[in-house]
């Protein structure tokens, strides 16, 4: 009699199998997702407070916030005038210097690292790659200012002397000091660290059998690079120089160290003048008006806005030819 | 262990390696062009370190090619050359390296004496001999700074990477490309975010805590980067091992996943700290300045070394550019060592 009436009670309940999430999960789960959230919350306030802080700048000057070249704050009732244009090309300028002078060192450090350095010397030379990324700016820029500069004038003077005929080394009048060519040199040492790792990644995932297969076939080291290693990763160093180009066109410090900002296009850049957006926005603070700070925030937005597009195309790149392998 | 070692003490052979005696044609070259170069510049109106090294390279690489080309034939003195290219490129990108550890070192260890440790610069301006005056408010400061930026983004930042590794929600290639895109920002928009979000139309002023806020989302996509590589080494096999036993995925990754990342999760945020230990540009609009230790993070301005250097060379007096040498070196010993420890701490990422 009481086995029969207990025996149910000591059987346990089937247990439930399922895939539900429990409510520690949820709440888990749910701290994750908005936390993950922040990065949005951030950029999109980056964006909204700079535009809407700036927009008075833009509503003034209209498009020729970008086109036009000069940028004094009016005085005494007389209208301002602000115009970025000679900053976004000596933007540009900068950045395609260092990129010309900085892409093709990083390839070649590269390449070198990957397939010529031996074992030993290529961790202590991987080591100092990666330590020239971690140097604050502001070293570079001091450097830049106090070692680099006497020697880079001297360099200049050597490719107006013997290059001068092409219109982009042209000098009006010998002025080599604080150029956007010294600028440029600068950010290319910057940037050699990214491109640099970058194109190493990609490098390193070169199908090791179709290197066997250049090499079976009698190829020589380089020809081998030629035919396998340089279609197979020139995606991803044209990402890698993006990424660059992303950093180059926001340093600040360093550029403001060495360069001579002046509100006026110049395309010569051996030539002692140039413009920079970030190096601008920091130089015109300190005495800036109300009105003039804001349309420094709105110079800001337009630096933001050309560093996000470089940086996902970037990224974009790179990650189509990491994941495919093209 | 010894006992097999001992039996299969056979070297490999390896047929393909360079003798020495096959070196010696090279060096010979070598030698060759060395003399070579020297007679031109000897003789010819060029002039200066850089012929030396320009004429040494095209002589050098010339005699090295046409050996390979009389050895093995034209493409093997193709590839003499871009060997010699390569190593050549490898080589300038470390001259900068070199020189800047080089002059920091140089320049910097004058003006490294103790009393700068325990000076601040509140009775000192930055021309004045280096016998007074010290950087103790912007070690202060940097401290801080690091400090409290820490606080904010780590949080932020290891659980957007949990969330990546761990939910792989829907969201997860768009919160991905969120903050690549964050990575990009420059630092002098974070800076300028942060004074017209909360400086420009309000009453309050530069300060420690509004100072760090722009490091904190200049280090928030660094750290999250790093931590995501690094919880994707954890094995599967400890999650799984986690769900069977019963366990919650909250109790599973607390738990397990990121103790068995801790390593990595440190070397994540040493990182980050060394990335934003340097930034100078974000300060100029959101620290204020101090010339004095100044505890309050709240209120009053605030100092740290990279604007201790900033403020040196923009002084530009010979006093300035020496405390700005003197505040690099500082500096750049506490990035080195973080850079050192997050190798250390890197070299073992997952237990």
């Amino acid at each position: 009699m009481t086995f029969t009436a207990n025996a149910p009670k000591s059987i346990p309940d089937k247990r439930q199998i399922t895939t539900k999430p429990r409510i520690s999960d949820k709440i888990f789960r749910g701290i994750l997702t908005a936390m993950s959230m922040s990065s949005l919350l951030i950029l999109t306030l980056i964006g909204l407070f700079l535009s809407l802080r700036g927009f008075q700048a833009f509503q003034t000057q209209g498009i020729g916030f970008i086109t036009k070249v000069d940028w004094t704050a009016g005085v005494d009732g007389s209208p301002d005038s602000f115009g970025l244009g000679a900053m976004i090309v000596g933007t540009l300028l900068i950045s395609a210097t260092a990129l010309v002078i900085g892409v093709p060192l990083s390839v070649l450090t590269a390449l070198y690292l990957t397939f010529y350095a031996p074992e030993s010397l290529k961790r202590t030379l991987v080591t100092l790659v990666d330590l020239m990324a971690s140097f604050p700016s502001i070293l570079y820029g001091l450097w830049g200012f106090i070692v680099l500069m006497p020697m880079a004038e001297y360099w200049a003077q050597l490719i107006h002397k013997y290059l001068g005929w092409i219109p982009i080394f042209g000098m009006p009048s010998p002025a080599y000091t604080r150029s956007p060519f010294i600028a440029g040199l600068v950010l290319a040492i910057m940037i050699i660290p990214i491109v640099t790792s970058v194109s190493r990644e990609i490098f390193n995932q070169t199908p090791l059998d179709r290197i066997q297969a250049a090499y079976a076939l009698g190829a020589t080291r380089w020809a081998m690079i030629k035919a396998v290693v340089l279609p197979f990763g020139a995606s991803g160093v044209v990402g890698g120089a993006m990424l660059g180009l992303g950093r180059a066109l926001g340093e600040t410090v360093a550029v403001y160290s060495v360069l001579n900002i002046v509100f006026k296009v110049n395309f010569q850049v051996l030539y002692g003048f140039g413009g920079n957006i970030a190096s601008m926005i920091v130089g015109k603070w300190g005495e800036a008006s109300l009105t003039e700070s804001k349309a420094l925030l709105a110079a800001g937005f337009v630096l933001f806005v050309m560093t996000l597009i470089v940086n996902l195309l970037a990224n974009f790149i790179v990650r189509r030819t990491v994941k495919t392998g093209k | 262990m010894t006992t097999i070692a001992n039996t299969t003490s056979v070297q490999p052979t390896k047929p393909w390696k360079v003798t020495k005696r096959q070196l010696i044609p090279n060096l010979v070259l070598l030698i060759a062009a060395a003399a070579v170069t020297y007679a031109i510049v000897a003789i010819s109106p060029m002039k200066g370190k850089l012929a030396y090294v320009l004429l040494f390279f095209i002589f050098g690489t010339g005699f090295q090619a046409a050996l390979s080309w009389s050895k093995r034939g034209k493409s093997a003195a193709t590839d003499t050359i871009a060997a010699a290219i390569m190593m050549t490129g490898g080589f300038l990108v470390f001259l900068p390296v070199v020189s800047l550890l080089f002059t920091t070192i140089a320049k910097g260890i004058k003006g490294l004496r103790p009393q700068i440790f325990t000076n601040t610069m509140e009775a000192t301006s930055y021309s004045d001999p280096l016998t007074s005056g010290g950087l103790l408010h912007a070690i202060i400061g940097t401290l801080f700074l690091i400090l409290i930026a820490t606080v904010i983004s780590l949080p932020l930042s290891i659980l957007t990477a949990l969330y990546l590794t761990e939910i792989k929600g829907k969201a997860s290639g768009f919160i991905q490309f969120l903050v690549q895109a964050m990575s990009g920002v420059p630092s002098v928009v974070a800076g300028i975010f942060i004074y017209a979000a909360l400086l420009l139309t309000t009453n309050l002023r530069g300060s420690t805590i509004i100072g760090a806020l722009p490091l904190a989302i200049l280090m928030i996509p660094t750290v999250t980067r790093t931590a995501q590589e690094v919880l994707l080494l954890v094995p599967n096999e400890l999650r799984e091992a986690g769900l069977a036993l019963g366990a919650t995925q909250w109790k599973t990754v607390a738990t397990i996943v990121v103790p068995a990342a801790r390593n990595g999760l440190i070397t994540a945020v040493i990182l980050g700290v060394a990335r934003i230990a340097g930034e100078t540009a974000p300060l100029l609009f959101t620290l204020g300045t101090s010339d004095k230790v100044n505890w309050n993070i709240f209120s009053g301005g605030q100092n740290a070394l990279p604007y201790y250097v900033w403020s040196g060379l923009r002084d530009g007096t010979e006093g300035g550019l020496q405390r700005a040498w003197t505040g690099i070196l500082v500096l750049l010993i506490l990035v080195l060592t973080l850079f050192v420890s997050a190798r250390i701490f890197g070299s073992r990422k997952v237990k």
